[in-house]
């Protein structure tokens, strides 16, 4: 909310300067979010007067004008406004000023041959109205040479934020009581006006909804003059960021902002029958003050007459009974609505009003008749008219909340030592009555006070919260615990395994556009309200956003993408975290040693994946390779490995060309993928025997190595081969690696060569020629079994 | 006798003329092999007498001693030549490059995450987690935050479907509108769900990403925010400056931190304080210029800087996460990762956070051997 300094000190007397109260604002918790400061925006333009004003020579629509600034000789300055002339005073720009419509700084320069010192100004240019026909024209008794911000009385405007909590503060008397309660000055009473009433309300009002409107207080003004306000509330409303409308209307708004007060005023003339406060009827609809219609149900507060719906309570008035020029008779409103109400109904027809935000944080119910003479006392005194006696139906909230204080509370909770006296000096400034006893009785504007605690809150804001001194945590003896539970370590080690792996982690988005998701099988939570269609769906996968990653990044002219993303997959039953990798374009570039570029393969893919899963503390030894990777893979270059066949720990291959070509990449992608909750959590015991190893000694004999070749059916799977040979003999056979793989000449059609080094592991003694035979031989029947035949 | 010393001498110029290896080799079989000279010399020794032979016999030993040693020095000093030349003839030109070692790189975003364990681990808080669909419950009302509340409306919140409104008659409004699901606004929920598991005390950070409806230059719907969380018997504003405090210097590495608790308002704390740190402008203005956090807010070319909320942890809250509100008190905080990780590492622009450009990721990203520790120090300098 904004405010001039001077607005603020009609409530506060203060000898304070603007520092200290912007300090003091930030100190008690009314966030200064600005200060503009006309007097700086102003600087370098000054009263001038102009003594003599000539024909440009070379222009016919300039003059060069002979100007004096108040000091030393005066200035020439060329200028185009057809209103400048010989004995006017104006405002002018001196070299150095910065003018504040377009930023631009004023110069020395030669305007068509004739030098120029400074700018006269239009309104316009000063920012002060839209003006820009002339220059400004000020009066005979203008003291040249003043600064014009002094001159114009113009006063510095502060914008504080004001916290949900703090309704009270949505007025500028509100903020005057704060400052005055944190020792800034005093607050000044509210002069309420008198004037005759003259006769009963010539309209009936009540209210049927006790509950959305407990209070309609009304009263009849009539014989009033609209038009526009004077100069000075225009001013005013505007320092404030509201635009002037007529003075009727103007004058609700100056109430709201000086009180935090909202109202209303209606043309009488429009009205048919009497007002009621009531529930509206499904169906019933509005065209509001903002030239919109909403559309009304049975849980909503409107106000309205025997024929139509007036208003919206607390949140809009209608159009058609809004005031205009021609009003002369009016009707004021000041209710109570009730702050829940009126928000569920601003938030069902999504309309933000000031005065919404005023009445769902809850106004002071005990200012209706305060505020209703005050607006009444406004318009008499500036549009004249006749008021009528005040109507009051129903009546607002009037149970005060009494709160049982403990003083030493502020010492516990705050951390700070504050007297009692001071506490209660505090408490009793802001409009608590403090009792003997400490009971503490909040006032009715406080609606957010709940206990104890709010009132240490009082009490430590405006006593300073800077006066809080820091006071260590205890700590435990000795070096600090480790913290981290299991899947954060695995979480962690896999991060750093992967860029070791020389990935690059990226963070991508957590929704995705519904088409990506339908691409990798569909999302289960879709977003109601999205910021956008391509963030409405939780990601079912980390794969679509690694991929426009790529995507973006060889549209951008890179020809390899590493990337990785350690983060959560949404589904059905939850959030599961997953690790997704993908290996696109060049693997190795082309090279003076290589030759040409190469991609990533599917073993890549799977080297990177099984480095991972051993990062993260997976049984890789035992992991199966098996098929059925799904559609995101390549059908004949994909895997999963899975410890058995219900549990998949990961996936990995080349990504199928369609899904590649849907995300606009046309380079091959290898990917894996790895579920982290499906690692199974290694046994860890407590203490120092929990962290030894089995024992180890390594063999003393050498280990031997004999190759076997195999044929094999052509649609064999190496790993069973192996499997196999690795079975035959678990006490001797340390190892069995694949070295060589052949099809082609020598070998039959429908079969493929397989060779494998076996490694042999001496025990107590070593081989002789017969052990070694005999294992040879129980490998060559292990192979057998699957129809593998030694080669010869 | 004459004649194997001319022999010698003959030899050993032929043993010294030989320029290969196979050269020298027919001069050691010319002399030391079955038939060389030297060695028919030596079978002259069996017919002598024994006197001759005593004479003799270490004659022809001493040739062959000096023949034999000067074709070992000789083929030491081919060899030598031979693999000189070798090694020359196989120079290469190491000024092209080597294969590429393609380097990796933990996001900055988690290189902080992985800070703040490591910080926190020290003053005792461990690291929690919780789902980031959220239901209403947890998001709001346990956070004090009732449906009408106002302070909703600071949060712009992303919902999914009410499902509970497309059937459940049975469920009231109420009940189905604590059940909708949401994305968490804040990780303040884990608060809650933490209490709930663990009750008190408690100390913990919980980082995470949470979701707002919001798109700007400094704005991104999705972000990383901590939490922070300590309740026990007696926790005061003044243990939440230090912990604050204590935290920034550790992560900035600087001891000129100096924070300014402002009164601010959070439904789920009370008092709740908003925490400000002094910071200047280095370079400001100018292109690359950028806040360095350090220094007196108020003090000549400084100022303050938001960063983050926090208070007293509103005792309804308590109440709601089953903690005996009576007996236990304490402080909560929040703040954007993201936030202090530009601070700290210089970045300018949030949204390429979530971009996954590589040349960012190499660029801001942090070597995986750069695992925080307390003792190495937690930050990385370039």
């Amino acid at each position: 909310m904004k405010f001039s300094l001077t607005w603020l000190k009609d409530h506060l007397q203060t000898e304070a300067s603007l520092q200290e109260i912007t300090d003091a604002l930030n100190a008690i918790g009314l966030e200064v979010e600005g200060v503009e400061d006309p007097s700086e925006l102003l600087a370098g333009f000054r009263v001038a007067h102009v003594l003599t004003a000539e024909k440009h020579p070379d222009a016919d629509k300039l003059q060069v004008l002979s100007v004096d600034t108040g000091e030393g000789d005066p200035v020439q300055v060329v200028c185009g406004a057809p209103n400048a002339r010989a004995g006017m005073k104006g405002v002018l720009g001196l070299p150095g000023a910065v003018v504040p419509s377009n930023g631009m700084e004023l110069r020395k320069a030669a305007i068509r041959g004739v030098e120029s010192t400074g700018m006269m100004c239009s309104a316009r240019e000063l920012d002060l109205g839209e003006d820009h026909d002339g220059i400004i024209e000020l009066p005979e008794d203008a003291s040249v040479g003043h600064s014009f911000a002094d001159y114009q009385g113009s006063s510095p405007i502060i914008d504080v934020a004001i916290t949900p909590n703090r309704p009270d503060c949505m007025g500028v008397y509100g903020i005057a009581r704060d400052l005055a309660a944190a020792g800034l000055g005093t607050l000044k009473p509210i002069a309420v006006p008198t004037f005759e009433a003259s006769g009963a309300c010539p309209i009936q009002i009540s209210t049927d909804d006790a509950e959305g409107c407990p209070a309609f207080y009304g009263r009849v003004i009539k014989g009033v003059k609209n038009g526009p306000s004077p100069d000075w509330m225009q001013q005013r409303l505007k320092s404030a960021g509201q635009k002037p409308i007529s003075l009727l209307v103007d004058l609700t708004n100056y109430l709201m902002l000086a009180f935090g007060r909202p109202s209303h005023v209606y043309d009488l003339a429009k009205l048919q029958g009497s007002i009621t406060a009531r529930r509206a009827k499904a169906g019933e609809e509005l065209a509001a003050l903002n030239e919109k219609t909403y559309n009304l149900d049975e849980t909503m507060t409107a106000i309205a007459d025997e024929a139509k719906v007036l208003g919206i309570g607390g949140i809009m008035g209608g159009a058609e009974t809004g005031v205009s020029d021609e009003t002369t008779d009016v009707l004021l409103e000041i209710a109570y609505f009730d702050p829940a109400a009126t928000g569920i109904t601003g938030r069902k027809l999504g309309l933000a009003t000031d005065a919404r935000t005023r009445f769902e944080r809850g106004v002071d119910p005990e200012f209706l008749g305060q505020g209703l003479d005050l607006l009444t006392g406004l318009i008499t005194e500036l549009a004249g008219g006749t008021p009528s006696e005040v109507v009051q139906a129903g009546s607002p909230p009037s149970e005060a909340k009494v709160v049982a204080f403990d003083t030493g509370l502020t010492k516990r909770l705050g951390g700070v030592d504050v007297s009692d006296e001071e506490q209660r000096a505090i408490l009793t400034k802001l409009g608590f009555e403090v009792a003997s006893d400490w009971q503490v009785t909040c006032p009715l504007r406080r609606n957010d006070i709940e206990g104890p605690a709010d009132l240490v809150e009082e009490v430590v804001r405006i006593h300073g919260l800077d006066k809080v001194e820091s006071v260590p945590l205890p700590r435990l003896d000795g070096v600090a615990r480790p913290t981290a539970t299991p899947m954060q370590k695995m979480e962690r080690k896999l991060r750093r395994a992967a860029a070791g792996a020389g990935l690059n982690e990226a963070i991508t988005w957590s929704f995705i556009s519904e088409e990506e998701a339908a691409l990798v099988g569909g999302g289960e939570w879709s977003l109601d309200n999205p910021i956008s269609e391509d963030m409405k769906v939780m990601r079912p996968s980390l794969l679509p956003g690694l991929l426009s990653s790529a995507q973006r990044s060889f549209d951008r002219g890179l020809s390899s993408v590493r990337l990785f993303e350690l983060g959560r997959r949404y589904l059905k039953d939850g959030e599961h975290p997953s690790l997704v990798a993908v290996l696109a374009g060049d693997k190795t570039p082309r090279g003076w040693a290589n030759g040409k570029a190469q991609s990533f393969d599917a073993y890549d893919a799977k080297a990177m994946c099984l480095t991972l899963l051993e990062a993260a503390g997976a049984p890789v030894g035992k992991l199966q390779v098996m098929g059925d990777a799904g559609d995101l893979y390549h059908p004949g270059q994909s895997a999963t490995l899975r410890l058995g066949p219900k549990n998949q720990l990961a996936s990995f291959g080349m990504i199928h060309p369609t899904l590649l070509k849907q995300f606009g990449i046309d380079v091959p992608v290898a990917a894996l993928g790895i579920h982290l909750d499906a690692i199974p959590a290694k046994k860890t015991g407590k203490g120092a025997v929990s962290f030894a190893r089995p024992s180890f000694t390594p063999p003393a004999l050498q280990a031997v190595t004999r190759d076997f070749a195999f044929l094999v059916p052509a649609d064999l799977a190496a790993e069973e081969l192996l499997k196999s040979v690795r079975g035959s003999d678990k006490v001797n056979i340390t190892a069995a690696r694949v070295f060589d793989v052949f099809t082609g000449e020598g070998v039959p059609e429908g079969q493929k060569s397989i060779a494998i080094e076996v490694t042999l592991q001496p025990q107590e003694k070593s081989f002789k020629d017969k052990d070694l035979k005999a294992i040879a031989d129980t490998v060559v029947a292990a192979a057998a079994k699957l129809g593998a035949e030694l080669r010869g | 006798m004459t004649d194997l010393i001319d022999q010698k001498q003959a030899a050993l110029a032929a043993i010294d003329a030989s320029t290969s290896i196979d050269a020298l080799e027919e001069q050691r079989v010319a002399a030391l092999g079955k038939k060389g000279w030297v060695s028919l010399a030596l079978k002259t020794l069996g017919q002598m007498s024994p006197e001759e032979r005593k004479e003799a016999a270490p004659a022809i030993q001493a040739v062959r001693g000096e023949v034999a040693g000067a074709i070992d020095a000789k083929k030491a000093e081919l060899e030598a030549a031979a693999l000189e030349a070798q090694l020359a003839s196989e120079t290469i030109d190491l000024t092209l490059p080597a294969p590429d070692q393609p380097k990796g790189s933990i996001h900055p975003v988690s290189q902080v995450m992985d800070e703040l364990a490591e910080i926190f681990a020290d003053l005792g808080f461990s690291v929690a987690t919780g789902p980031e669909i959220e239901d209403d419950w947890h998001n709001f009302t346990a956070l004090n935050m009732d449906e009408s509340h106002p302070a909703r409306a600071m949060h712009d919140t992303f919902y999914f479907p009410d499902k509970a409104a497309d059937g459940a008659a049975s469920s009231s409004e109420a009940v189905g509108q604590q059940k909708r699901m949401l994305l968490r606004t804040h990780t303040s929920p884990v608060q809650i769900r933490s209490m709930k598991d663990e009750g008190a005390p408690v100390r913990l950070i919980a980082p995470g990403r949470v979701y707002r409806s919001d798109s700007d230059a400094t704005h991104t719907p999705m972000f990383h925010q901590v939490e922070g969380l300590v309740v026990d018997e007696d926790i005061h504003l003044g243990h939440l400056k230090w912990t604050l405090e204590t935290f920034f210097k550790a992560f900035f590495e600087r001891e000129d931190i100096v924070l300014r608790l402002r009164p601010s308002y959070f439904p789920f704390t009370e008092p709740s304080v908003e925490v400000d740190v002094g910071y200047s402008n280095e370079g400001a203005g100018k292109e690359g210029g950028r806040r360095v956090v350090g220094g007196h807010g108020d003090a000549p070319g400084h100022d303050w800087m938001e960063l983050g909320g926090s208070g007293m942890v509103n005792r309804r809250v308590l109440e709601f996460a089953g903690i005996d509100a009576d007996k236990y008190q304490g402080f909560a905080f929040g703040l954007g990762i993201d936030r202090i990780a530009m601070l700290k590492y210089g970045m300018n622009d949030l949204r390429a956070f979530f971009d996954g450009d590589p040349r960012w990721l190499n660029h801001y990203g942090f070597s995986p051997y750069d695992q925080p520790t307390l003792s190495a120090g937690v930050g990385v300098r370039p």
